[in-house]
């Protein structure tokens, strides 16, 4: 379809870049911020590509005929050890339904965090460097196919994290960063198990008709490769299979973070560089959620629907907890973070649902969440700036002040809130729809709704608080927003208006592979006619 | 006589390392006024061994004592004792180039014929301990290598502390081994033979006094188990290492743990092993229950050398901790009792090897500057000595285990083994060390670059050759922790040891 392994380029574009950048002398901090710029607008312009070229009608999930722009070596292969069997890792690319959006959040997100880095001072070198790093570790993720090349940009992410937090972040940034890193190290130890678990279960049959132990995901979803006495195949009757399951998610769980593994990310939030939040909501959390509905559930399709209660559950305990929490914040950073919390939860309902109205509006929801709080993070990084403090009580009246600005946040805010016309609406919208269907779920469902008065609640007394009423005469000297600010608000807020008022432009790249996932998912498809791997 | 020659060619590198030993020693007479040509014999004589090693004939018995049951000696050449052999060479070669540039030891000019030939003769030594198959030969070349490190350890007589840790290492080694005598001599007692083969017949017919049986293997575990600072024989090991010279420091934490779990291998393997079925895992034969005493030890030594890492300011101790806690991991894969075991321990010693002498380089070129192994001398390290500090954070990273480094790699495998012999119990418990570990890792990170230059802060530039020396390091961490076939391959390879079967 496209001449060149576009994939690779999207991924591996950043490193190169990183590499370049370490050649720069670090007194052309200038040369340094527009180098970063250009990679990461070429990724815009890629994912922009990736996008004319795709196939709306390729399912992918569990078929690897039907993933898009696939790029297959092999890159690990020892043979001859008969006990183990023969390892076999693939450089295994690929993206379909579920990735899709992901891929163009990412570059999305990666180039706003640019501009939005634009400020920063110190140690220009380091900075970008580790950011570009970053960017490959999440973009990796999304992209791969192969257990172990996920892993392996999944943990890429974490030391650039600690740095940029680290180095970079506010005054406890220390104990910010060593609690994000251990948190998340804690949950993909539990990740790595499952991975080598599901390795020892899974064999492949290869071209010359030797089977081999492999990581292939999409080998890992049909039983018919599951070996007889794997610790976590189907036909193994004394099977961990949900011992795994429930590890697996919770190394998932920590990065979405899910009650009640969401302490690390308060902390993170407040500590980190406003772009590196801006990361860090935009898209590291949707990490979370995408794992669990690319391995969790297409690899233990029977565990996920014993499970469907429980996972909504805790979406539902996101959702309150989140918002509660939410409203009792006097930063007003915090208060975002918090709102991070409550609505990835209603992510976390609508895959529960196993609908698919309810995963795509998991999915949507995901990207959704991710232009919004990216710009919610903006917002109080561009007020932050100018007045050094975040909190809540200390403001008012800003609206005469910086009418510009409080334009923009008022459509961050609604979008946030769920105000019809936004994009939010719509994926909130259809997680319920989606969720309400389902009987076993409905009361959690119509508890979870409270969320969005909750939601409505503090994003309206945040407003009330921050932008109106008298203005405080210490803030009458801030500026409104400047043009760089502009020009990461305004791709935003178009974006967010945009799928609000057409949201098929999203929703159909999702849409056959959520089919397929939740067929798949739900038992509808039969295993034995899958692709033949 | 035809006998003698064939085992003298098996021998060759031995031979090799006394004929280089002998020659340092007579240069150094013969020169005494001029020393500088000492160290290139070492290089050149540790060059020649490796050479010797990678060109050696492929297997064979040296010394055959008996006819009884085939050809059975007490020297084994197998492909994995060429394995950690060349161990040892790599190690040997990478300490002889750190003593070039190293203060401790260049002060001590006057001194460095002594100082080679002793690491010499601790080379020697476990060369005979990869290989030997006889107990008295075990013990014979066990003591050549300790007495060389115990007089190295306190070699430099530059501080008080290299005088305790060599006293200490003394002591502590003398007890451990008098211990495994006691053993040795309880073994021969029950079984009327020093040969690990003859041992593992007479084994096979279980008649013998199962108490003593028991307590002459935990015995002789006891003398292994200090040349690996294993749980609770480790109580040397933070001081020899903090007052050792930092070369030797190295060179314990790598060569001599490589030797004390080759014997460890080799010692179970051909003695309580009686054969290996199609899926590689090996039986027992004794009634010993060798696997929940590893477990237990194994699992012991990684929490206590985790846990005191964590509360370590000198980096020399904390890498002490952290070589105890890696000591511990390596056990798992003897405790799985499988090929795919002995896999994952000959892929994490390379990949031990390259991070841990990684760390130790960083960590003597920047005391050689300021004098100290402190932690607080760290504070900003990162934005003064940006190739030293990068480097340093890659094998702590590769020590904690994170891809995408070797370190990872040879995790990996640790646990392959581990889920496929379904001991998942115990791979979650190595899992949380790590965690663990990552704790104190990332604490020397913090002190480079989150703390601020101070005006303490030094600036340290590794001349050319240092930084050649850091870039032999950093590379293969990196490389094999995204291409680790070359890796696997060679140690799928190594996997035979002599045995009966």
């Amino acid at each position: 379809m496209i001449g060149f392994p576009i994939l690779s380029l999207i991924t591996f574009l950043p490193v190169i870049g990183m590499l370049l950048i370490l050649f720069i002398p670090k007194e052309q901090s200038k040369s340094i911020k527009y180098l970063t710029l250009a990679i990461t607008g070429i990724q815009v312009v890629l994912a922009v590509i990736l996008l004319a070229n795709y196939n709306y009608n390729a399912a992918g999930v569990y078929e690897e005929k039907s993933f898009q722009f696939i790029e297959k070596f092999r890159w690990i292969y020892i043979t001859g050890i008969s006990w183990l069997g023969n390892v076999k890792v693939d450089y295994f690319l690929g993206v379909d339904g579920l990735s899709m959006p992901m891929v163009i959040l990412t570059a999305i997100v990666s180039f706003i965090a640019t501009i939005s880095s634009w400020t920063i001072e110190k140690s220009v070198k380091g900075y970008f460097a580790l950011f570009l790093l970053l960017d490959t570790g999440m973009m990796g993720v999304f992209v791969a196919l192969d257990f172990f090349l996920f892993y392996i940009f999944w943990e890429l992410m974490l030391l650039p994290m600690y740095f940029l937090i680290g180095i970079w972040g506010g005054p406890r940034k220390e104990y910010a960063a060593i609690k994000f890193f251990i948190y998340t190290l804690f949950g993909s130890i539990f990740i790595l198990l499952a991975m080598i678990g599901l390795y020892f279960s899974t064999t492949e049959v290869l071209a010359d008709g030797t089977r081999v132990h492999t990581f292939n995901m999409l080998a890992m979803m049909n039983p018919a490769n599951s070996t007889p006495d794997g610790i976590l195949s189907l036909a193994n009757p004394n099977n961990l299979r949900f011992i795994a399951y429930i590890a697996m998610f919770a190394g998932f769980a920590i990065k979405i973070p899910m009650f009640p593994f969401h302490t690390w990310l308060p902390d993170a939030h407040v500590e980190a560089p406003t772009p590196i939040s801006v990361i860090l909501a935009g898209v590291l959390l949707k990490m979370g959620t995408y794992g669990i509905l690319r391995i969790n559930y297409p690899i233990f399709p029977e565990i996920t629907r014993q499970l469907m209660w429980w996972i909504a559950l805790f979406g539902m305990i996101n959702i309150i907890y989140g918002a509660l929490v939410a409203l009792a914040q006097k930063d007003f950073k915090k208060l975002i973070a918090y709102s991070s919390v409550s609505h990835m939860g209603y992510v976390l309902l609508g895959m529960a649902s196993l609908t698919t109205a309810g995963v795509n509006g998991a999915i949507f929801q995901m990207f959704n969440h991710g232009t919004i709080t990216a710009m919610l993070f903006l917002i109080v990084g561009v007020v932050y700036d100018r007045a050094h403090t975040r909190g809540l009580y200390d403001f008012g009246g800003l609206a005469a002040q910086m009418p510009v600005y409080t334009g923009f946040v008022t459509v961050a805010f609604f979008a946030a809130i769920g105000l019809p016309s936004m994009s939010g609406f719509i994926s909130e919208a259809l997680v319920f729809i989606g969720a309400f269907g389902v009987e076993s779920i409905r009361i959690l469902t119509m508890i979870s709704t409270l969320g969005i008065l909750l939601g409505a609640g503090y994003m309206l007394w945040t407003l009330q608080r921050i932008f109106f009423g008298p203005l405080n005469e210490k803030w009458n000297t801030l500026l409104d927003v400047d043009k760089r600010e502009l020009a990461m608000f305004i791709p935003l807020s178009i974006i967010i208006i945009f799928l609000g008022v057409y949201p098929s432009a999203m929703l159909d790249i999702m849409n056959t592979s959520v089919n397929t996932l939740v067929n798949f998912v739900s038992g509808n498809i039969n295993s034995i006619t899958q692709n033949g791997l | 006589m035809a006998n003698l020659y064939q085992s003298l060619e098996l021998i060759r590198p031995e031979i090799v390392l006394s004929i280089a030993l002998v020659v340092l020693v007579i240069f150094d007479l013969i020169f005494h006024l001029d020393k500088k040509i000492v160290p290139y014999i070492a290089l050149a004589g540790i060059i020649l061994t490796g050479i010797f090693v990678l060109f050696n004939p492929q297997s064979g018995f040296a010394f055959q004592q008996s006819n009884l049951m085939g050809k059975i000696g007490i020297f084994a050449v197998d492909t994995f004792g060429n394995y950690f052999k060349i161990i040892i060479v790599i190690s040997s070669l990478l300490i002889i180039l750190y003593s070039f540039s190293s203060d401790e030891i260049n002060k001590i000019q006057d001194r460095i014929g002594e100082y080679y030939a002793l690491i010499y003769g601790m080379i020697l030594g476990m060369f005979f301990i990869i290989s030997a198959t006889d107990l008295i030969l075990i013990y014979l070349s066990l003591e050549l290598m300790s007495l060389s490190s115990y007089v190295l350890a306190g070699f430099t007589k530059l501080r008080d502390r290299n005088s305790e840790a060599a006293l200490k290492y003394l002591i502590y080694g003398s007890v451990s081994s008098g211990l495994m005598l006691y053993g040795i001599s309880l073994i021969y007692g029950l079984t009327g033979s020093t040969n690990l083969y003859i041992i593992n017949m007479i084994l096979q017919t279980p008649n013998a006094n199962q108490f003593t049986l028991a307590l002459a293997n935990v015995l002789i575990f006891a003398g292994i188990g200090y040349k690996i600072s294993s749980v609770p024989f480790h109580f040397w090991t933070p001081d020899v290492y903090e007052g050792a010279p930092i070369t030797i420091t190295t060179y314990l934490s790598v060569a001599s743990k490589a030797a004390g779990f080759a014997l460890l291998i080799r010692f179970i393997k051909t003695t309580f092993v009686g054969f290996s079925d199609s899926l590689g895992n090996w039986q027992l034969i004794s009634s010993f229950d060798w696997k929940s005493l590893l477990i237990a030890i194994s699992i012991l030594t990684m929490t206590l050398g985790n846990f005191t890492a964590l509360w370590q300011n000198n980096l020399k101790r904390l890498l002490a901790f952290s070589s105890i806690a890696h000591a511990g991991y390596l056990l798992l894969g003897i405790v799985v009792f499988s090929n795919g075991g002995l896999l994952a321990i000959l892929i994490y010693f390379f990949v031990y090897l390259l991070m841990n002498y990684g760390a130790f380089l960083i960590v003597m070129l920047i005391s050689n500057k300021t004098g100290s192994e402190n932690i607080d001398d760290y504070d900003g390290l990162g934005y003064t000595s940006p190739l030293l500090a990068v480097s340093l954070v890659i094998f702590l990273v590769s020590l904690a285990g994170l891809p995408p480094t070797a370190g990872f790699i040879g995790k990996l495998y640790l646990f392959i083994a581990l889920v496929d012999a379904k001991m998942i119990a115990v791979a979650i418990i190595a899992l949380l060390n790590t965690v663990v570990s990552l704790y104190y890792y990332v604490r020397i990170v913090k002190h480079m670059y989150l703390n601020k230059p101070t005006e303490k802060t030094l600036t340290v530039k590794p001349n050319l050759f240092n930084t050649l020396l850091v870039l032999v390091l950093v590379i293969p961490v990196l490389v094999f922790g995204i291409y680790f076939q070359p890796l696997v391959d060679w140690a799928k390879n190594s996997l035979t040891i002599l045995g009966l079967m």
